[in-house]
């Protein structure tokens, strides 16, 4: 066995030989070599000051102290820390000066969009448009008040919720409990649709008039318009939290409607509630 | 240049590898026993450094490299202390590249994030010259503006200054652990790292406003980022321009291998005339010249090459085209009595006639021509775009979800997005209107009562604004489609400046 040493087109050998079939020595360059090294000294270093090592229950912490949920808790607490001037600011002014400063308005936007995202938007949708049963946010109509004041309160007690303050009112279920026969339901219904200009058969919506006056108008008003007080909806116009068909229509007269919103006082706290305000307002259809 | 090689080769390979004998190469003159250290012909893949010990070389083009490293240093090191008025709410730094506030300026000129093609052009430009003047005159670039030999150049003269010349150095070298070769090189090392320092320290100051953290770096209050630069920009000074040098050029730079496409028979190449030189030998005291070459072979330029190679060899891939061999040559053809210009910038044409055709340079050849019309034309785009560039821009978002609301009267809103965008240096008031949609109406988030609604963009900022477009129930009914187009029309207070947008009304489908 003889080793070679290299000269141009005779490469270095180990001098290992099987069959006439020789091994070739390819060293690693040293600059690679070296910086292997450099990485097997760092990873003992590593595992001196970082947690690394898995133990049975526990694992090695390192002596350093580092831990990913901390610095999580660092970054929460400085991201506080550098939004705290704005959020005083909201937390010292009422919603209508918050509304009128250009600067608070673009701060309250942004924050109450993120909330949206995280709490409202399971059941409004996460541009608000709302779905069957959930009211549509972006609309000109309320069932309660789309007013700065009137949005905060209900995000903070809710509607038919577990609070003392919530709103709350009932749609009675008058074909369940026996008020309305099947057939003046109906006629109501035909009436209903009317309003919008929906009706299909135009004696039994005369019939229906009488009707809807002597039980819906305490809530819906002469006029069919809806009361705030009440959060009883305008049916005069074209929009609708249930869908707008005779069948759903004849549903909620059989059935009742008793729609929740959770209260929110105890789970965000009042500079969030606010932001969320301004952001609802802002949606289109604030009053 | 395969045949330009030819003549030289043979006769340089013997002498290079018979060990380079002492001697002298004519009277007075001692030839060189610099090795050639790149370039002699094949090498195997597997090859320890030989350390490459510059001579010193002296004549017109190493002035001429002294003058071009003091006005590249200065720009490097001085244009972040230049100032520039930019009025009360703009830095005053001429160049700056302002991270935080994400702007690029440049003295009169002051580049937002999404103008960047401004930088590419200018690169392109870079490119295009640097492609220009590698056909015209081979690696100008690399010989004398590179980074890489400015630094190179200035660690070797520290060198020199503290070593001395070649001979000394080697001499240094042989006794690694006296203590005069302790003292010499470490002097030389604490400099190259000062100088080091200096570039990183340079490098942060186009960052930040120079004066401010200057100041904040001598009192240990600049931001970690800063240290960690200056750190990175020491080390790769250090290392590059102090320790690899030549190994840059040969084995980590791309361009190399690229210009060997850029030039061709009429590029200005620093060349070995060989019709004239060979055949190369020592001349004795009253030889006569007739019947042998001009060259002594006494490897002066060799000894001053900054890569190690021989020039004598022809173009090469290690030859940075610095020009120094011509100046080493030059003193000795001074001395000898024969005319200068045995090395010197010269085309492979003229080579090839052996000098009978004279050197004539050819500007009007399809690259120069092409490279130049290219300059020209992208110049000309990006001046056009700096002349026409606006001082007030307007991006329209359409929601996206939902795309319409549908009111309680059966009329139709839409909710848009606005940033205008005031690259002026004052705050401005702006007006939003509508243009090309009968019955339109705009509400501006915030200002919803203004029958005027007024919005003020800070100097040189952008103001992102939630706007609503409302169609009642008649106004909507005649539109097309599920869509209609229209403009947003946004016009400055003072009315001086105006731009508009095109953007979209969706309604339900019809």
């Amino acid at each position: 066995m003889v080793r070679r040493r290299d000269t141009v087109g005779e490469p270095e050998t180990t001098g290992h030989e099987w069959d006439g079939i020789q091994e070739l020595n390819k060293p690693l360059p040293k600059w690679w070599l070296y910086v292997f090294y450099a990485t097997i000294v760092w990873s003992i270093g590593y595992w001196l000051l970082m947690p690394s090592w898995p133990l049975l229950s526990s694992y090695t912490k390192g002596w350093l102290g580092y831990s990913q949920r901390a610095r999580v808790a660092d970054q929460l607490e400085a991201s506080r820390a550098a939004k705290a001037e704005y959020r005083d600011k909201i937390a010292a002014s009422d919603l209508a000066a918050i509304n009128a400063d250009p600067e608070l308005l673009r701060f309250a936007l942004a924050g109450g969009e993120a909330a949206f995202g995280d709490n409202c938007a399971p059941c409004h949708g996460r541009g608000a448009q709302g779905a069957f049963g959930y009211p549509n946010l972006r609309d000109d109509s309320w069932l309660w008040s789309g007013t700065l004041d009137g949005i905060q309160q209900t995000i903070m007690h809710g509607i038919r919720a577990d609070d003392p303050k919530t709103r709350t009112s009932a749609m009675p279920a008058f074909g369940k409990t026996g008020l309305l026969p099947p057939a003046q339901i109906n006629d109501v219904a035909e009436y209903v649709l009317s309003l919008s200009g929906g009706a299909q058969d135009q004696q039994a919506a005369e019939r229906g008039a009488a009707i809807f006056a002597k039980n819906c108008v305490v809530c819906h008003g002469p006029q069919a318009k809806g009361d705030h007080k009440l959060g009883a909806p305008d049916l005069a116009d074209e929009l609708w939290l249930y869908s707008g068909d005779k069948a759903t229509i004849v549903a909620t007269i059989h059935g009742g409607r008793s729609g929740l919103m959770p209260t929110w006082v105890n789970r965000l706290d009042p500079e969030t509630i606010k932001e969320l305000s301004i952001y609802v307002h802002a949606l289109g259809g604030g009053e | 240049m395969q045949n330009l090689q030819s003549y030289s080769r043979d006769a340089a390979l013997d002498s290079a590898e018979a060990g380079a004998p002492q001697g002298e190469a004519a009277p007075g003159i001692a030839r060189s026993d610099a090795p050639t250290v790149h370039g002699g012909g094949e090498t195997p893949l597997y090859a320890a450094r030989v350390k490459v010990y510059p001579k010193r070389a002296r004549g017109t083009f190493r002035t001429v490299k002294w003058i071009v490293m003091a006005i590249t240093l200065s720009i490097y090191y001085l244009v972040p202390w230049l100032r520039w008025d930019r009025g009360p709410y703009l830095p005053d730094q001429a160049v700056l590249i302002d991270f935080p506030s994400r702007r690029f300026y440049f003295f009169f000129l002051e580049i937002w994030p999404q103008e960047f093609y401004f930088i590419t052009g200018l690169l392109v430009l870079a490119a295009l010259a640097l492609f220009l003047f590698t056909s015209i005159a081979g690696r100008v670039w690399c010989g004398y503006a590179c980074p890489q030999t400015v630094w190179t150049d200035l660690m070797i003269a520290v060198e020199r200054s503290f070593q001395g010349d070649r001979n000394q150095r080697m001499r240094l070298d042989k006794t690694p652990w006296a203590f005069e070769t302790l003292w010499r090189k470490g002097a030389t090392h604490v400099t190259w790292l000062l100088i080091a320092i200096a570039t990183g320290g340079a490098w942060v100051f186009y960052f930040a406003d120079a004066p401010t953290l200057s100041r904040q770096l001598v009192n240990f209050e600049a931001p970690m980022l800063a240290y960690v630069f200056i750190g990175i920009f020491t080390t790769t000074t250090y290392l590059l321009g102090g320790i690899a040098r030549e190994q840059v050029c040969i084995y980590m730079c791309p361009w190399p291998r690229i210009q060997g496409g850029m030039v061709d028979r009429d590029s200005l190449l620093i060349s070995y005339r060989g019709w004239r030189g060979e055949p190369r030998g020592p001349h004795k005291a009253g030889q006569s010249w007739e019947g042998r070459g001009d060259c002594v072979d006494c490897r002066q330029c060799v000894a001053v090459c900054p890569t190690g190679i021989d020039i004598r060899h022809g173009s090469q891939l290690e030859c940075i085209q610095c020009a120094l061999c011509i100046d080493a040559c030059n003193e000795i053809m001074d001395k000898v009595g024969r005319p200068t210009g045995l090395i010197a910038y010269d085309t492979v044409r003229s080579l090839e006639s052996a000098g009978k055709e004279g050197l004539s340079l050819n500007l009007v050849r399809p690259r120069v021509v092409l490279y130049s019309a290219a300059i020209a034309v992208v110049g000309a785009i990006m001046l056009t775009a700096l002349i026409l560039r606006p001082e007030l821009e307007i991006n329209v978002l359409h929601d996206r979800n939902p795309l319409y609301v549908k009111l309680s009267d059966g009329g139709i809103r839409n909710g848009y997005t606005i940033k205008l965008l005031n690259k002026s240096s004052a705050p401005r008031d702006f007006r939003v209107a509508v243009k090309g949609l009968p019955g339109a109406e705009v509400t501006v988030v915030g200002q919803e009562k203004e029958p005027d609604p007024v919005i003020t963009v800070p100097a040189d900022d952008l103001q992102s604004l939630r706007a609503y477009v409302t169609l009642d129930k008649t106004a909507n009914a005649p539109l097309p489609a599920a869509d209609a187009a229209f403009f947003f029309v946004v016009t400055s207070a003072d009315g001086a400046a105006e731009a508009e947008h095109e953007s979209t009304f969706q309604g339900p489908e019809r």
